[in-house]
């Protein structure tokens, strides 16, 4: 007798339902998103699937929500947006997450296959748009290939250098019917990033500390990335190096230790852009020699050996000349370079130097009895949240005293645009990052010029019930471009003060959220110890003194060691 | 400089895309790019011929293309010993009286003509780069009328003079 053909049990579904089955499987806790007619399908199965989904008030919006939600949890963030404008709204987004490296996985509708070039309604090319600022990206056109493409998605952007998937859906996808079939292993023979170091490299730089007088270890955001704080402070004390951060790698290094210097860059300390300057070795792990870290690169660390440790090797040379390159994960490589056996050289000298300039530079402002400073206010949110908070900021000025003044001690808890400067990123991105970690106090430190061009999301923080402080230091002005407009063209400040401001308190009231205004140290005190003291999200409008610059400085074409405003 | 970099990509949508996308990006300077399938089926080769300005360009040349996701092999072949390369059509006005005078010129070039009509031909030369050039010169003063190029494809060579030919640029 023959045997009976196996009874299949593959399933017939919908392209919608094979992504939301996907999606399930990558174990996704929310989804940000925005509806719309090329994604009417999907959120058809959405509506039902059980899947948690934001709904932001603007699609870039949910994208800098999702960036928040990446930073902290290290998860990547889920963005839906349909074709065309809610597509191309998202494009400082997708910027944004590329360059600071950050996993996201973006889906956006794009018009049935069968009218794509045809300049349908709500057609924009997305994939052309998006390919520069994208770590890879996908356009469906067969719905069986949803489960394989969501997985690579997944993958891609949460492996190697972190990054944004974008995965292009036309309409017809959606509704086409698939069998559902068995998973297979990934499939991406040109993508296989390199975590494990290479040893002989490794045992170089160990040879190179032995040998130093002078080293001093760069740590960058790639530390966060790779979990690897643990490694890097285990590290630093076994051969007592000192660690300078990178400004998106702050909270990777407790910055009350001893072994300390702060953060190097156009406005970070000073000690810590001499120690780089004058350092004859350079341990560079996860950071990529930005120009706002570097500065003039002729008078980049001129006597120094560089160790550029990596896991992207394109970053290895790209900007620093490099002697000893190291390509891998920041936590893999620690965790050699502790595996190994080595000698600390004697930094006696080093130390003495070091500490002596940061005993005699440390950051500084002016206090005042008529003005309000804004680094006076950060440091009484500082003491409020006991440095506990995870701190959202802009771009500008107020960007710069937060990392000043809201000093870390964990990392993941500073979430800013680094890479890309986005202003209206800070207030979306608080949401993602309160999403991430409900039991921690957020604080969206924003200027009036960058909360206004993402206020509209205070409508999600409301909905949603998240106890995000919003806290905007209020020069009336675009900060930083008064800034530079007074040091370099003159004090001509051309389209940068801003005088007619709204009621920014009525605002808050207009959503339901409290407000709050301070203009005096007192007020500020006052308003802040209220708005902690509740679990509602609040928004404080802080008048700070107007003419406030950030100081020290380091002008752009100068090197680390021509900081200007290093004393009061 | 003039660096020659074949590599071998997923024929995957959007590829050729996606790499002249990083060119532009990186601002590199870009001479000529060729594409065609390979022996093997989903996977076709692309060479470059691009001009940097020293060896750490040409290193960020090959190391960004090899970060993308559908580029599985990258090679700089410019100090290797490799064959490379192009094919030229070459609409040359041509009366019939200098036809003979044509043909002796074009014959140590191994060059053929392939199409004639009343007062052109159409001649197919296959060399390198510089044979193309200078068989174009030599054809400039009976008028040339229209030329196109398929720019530079290469292979390495069997053979290699030394192991350590290639310039190291990996560091994995």
């Amino acid at each position: 007798m023959r045997m009976q053909e196996p009874v299949s049990l593959k399933a017939e579904m919908t392209g919608a339902e094979l992504l939301i089955e996907a999606l399930k499987k990558e174990n996704v806790e929310v989804l940000f998103g925005y509806p719309g007619g090329a994604v009417l399908p999907l959120y058809d199965k959405l509506y039902d699937s059980g899947l948690f989904h934001v709904l932001a008030k603007h699609e870039q919006g949910g994208i800098h929500a999702a960036e928040g939600y990446a930073r902290v949890s290290g998860k990547p963030g889920v963005v839906i947006a349909t074709s065309g404008p809610g597509a191309t709204n998202i494009v400082t987004g997708l910027a944004d997450a590329m360059i600071d490296s950050l996993p996201l996985v973006v889906f956006t509708g794009q018009v049935a296959s069968t009218v794509i070039g045809s300049d349908a309604f709500q057609e924009a090319d997305v994939l052309g748009i998006t390919m520069p600022i994208t770590k890879y990206s996908y356009q469906v056109r067969d719905p069986k290939d949803f489960p394989r493409i969501v997985k690579e998605a997944f993958h891609i952007a949460t492996t190697g250098r972190p990054g944004p998937v974008l995965i292009d859906i036309p309409k017809d996808m959606n509704t086409a019917i698939a069998q559902m079939e068995e998973d297979e292993p990934l499939n991406l023979p040109g993508y296989q990033p390199t975590y494990e170091p290479n040893a002989f490299q490794v045992r170089k730089l160990l040879d190179a500390i032995e040998s130093a007088k002078k080293p001093v270890i760069l740590a960058g955001a790639g530390v966060l990335h790779a979990r690897a704080s643990q490694e890097l402070l285990e590290f630093a004390e076994k051969y007592e190096l000192p660690v300078i951060h990178t400004l998106l790698g702050l909270g990777g290094f407790p910055f009350d230790h001893k072994l300390s210097l702060g953060w190097a860059g156009m406005h970070g300390n000073y000690t810590a852009n001499m120690a780089i300057y004058e350092s004859d070795l350079l341990i560079s792990i996860g950071a990529r020699f930005d120009d706002r870290v570097t500065g003039n690169l002729n008078h980049f660390a001129p006597n120094a050996t560089v160790a550029h440790i990596d896991i992207d090797p394109a970053e290895i040379g790209k900007n620093v000349p490099t002697k000893i390159p190291i390509v891998g994960d920041a936590k893999a490589v620690l965790q050699e370079l502790l595996a190994q056996q080595g000698k600390k050289g004697d930094y006696t000298e080093w130390f003495a130097c070091l500490r002596e300039r940061q005993i005699e530079n440390p950051l500084w402002y002016e206090e005042s009895k008529d003005d309000l400073k804004p680094q006076k206010v950060i440091e009484m949110v500082h003491e409020i949240t006991n440095g506990d908070a995870i701190v959202t900021t802009d771009v500008g000025q107020h960007q710069m005293w937060a990392a000043q003044f809201y000093p870390f001690k964990k990392p993941n808890r500073l979430v800013t645009s680094g890479g890309l400067g986005t202003m209206g990123f800070g207030l979306p991105a608080a949401i993602g990052a309160q999403l991430a970690e409900k039991d921690t106090t957020v604080v969206a430190f924003l200027g009036d010029g960058g909360f206004q061009m993402t206020l509209q999301e205070l409508g999600v923080i409301r909905e949603l019930n998240l106890p995000v402080k919003v806290i905007i230091l209020n020069n009336k002005s675009l900060g930083m471009v008064r800034q530079w407009q007074e040091i370099f063209y003159e004090e001509r400040y051309s389209h940068s003060l801003i005088p007619n401001q709204p009621n920014i308190v009525k605002l808050a009231e207009a959503y339901d959220i409290k407000g709050y205004e301070a203009s005096t140290e007192e007020e500020a005190a006052k308003v802040l110890q209220e708005a902690f003291s509740h679990d509602e999200p609040a928004v404080l409008n802080i008048h700070i003194a107007p003419g406030e610059n950030v100081y020290p400085m380091v002008a752009p074409g100068k090197g680390l060691h021509e900081m200007v405003g290093v004393k009061p | 400089m003039k660096r020659i970099i074949t590599t071998t990509v997923l024929n995957r949508a959007g590829v050729l895309n996606r790499i002249t996308g990083l060119f532009t990006k990186r601002n590199f300077n870009i001479e000529s790019i060729s594409v065609g399938h390979t022996e093997t089926s989903d996977i076709s080769r692309m060479t470059f011929v691009v001009h940097v300005e020293d060896d750490k360009a040409a290193e960020q040349v090959t190391k960004q293309l090899h970060k993308q996701i559908d580029v599985l092999k990258v090679h700089d072949i410019t100090n290797q010993a490799a064959v490379a390369r192009e094919l030229a059509l070459i609409k040359v006005t041509s009366p019939v009286a200098m036809r003979n005078e044509m043909y002796a010129l074009i014959e140590p070039f191994r060059a053929t003509i392939i199409d004639v009509s009343r007062d052109s031909v159409i001649i197919q030369a296959t060399g390198t780069s510089e044979k193309i050039e200078a068989i174009i010169d030599l054809l400039k003063p009976y008028g040339v009328k229209e030329v196109t190029r398929t720019g530079t494809i290469a292979l390495k060579r069997g053979t290699q003079k030394t192991s350590s030919s290639e310039k190291v640029t990996s560091i994995l």
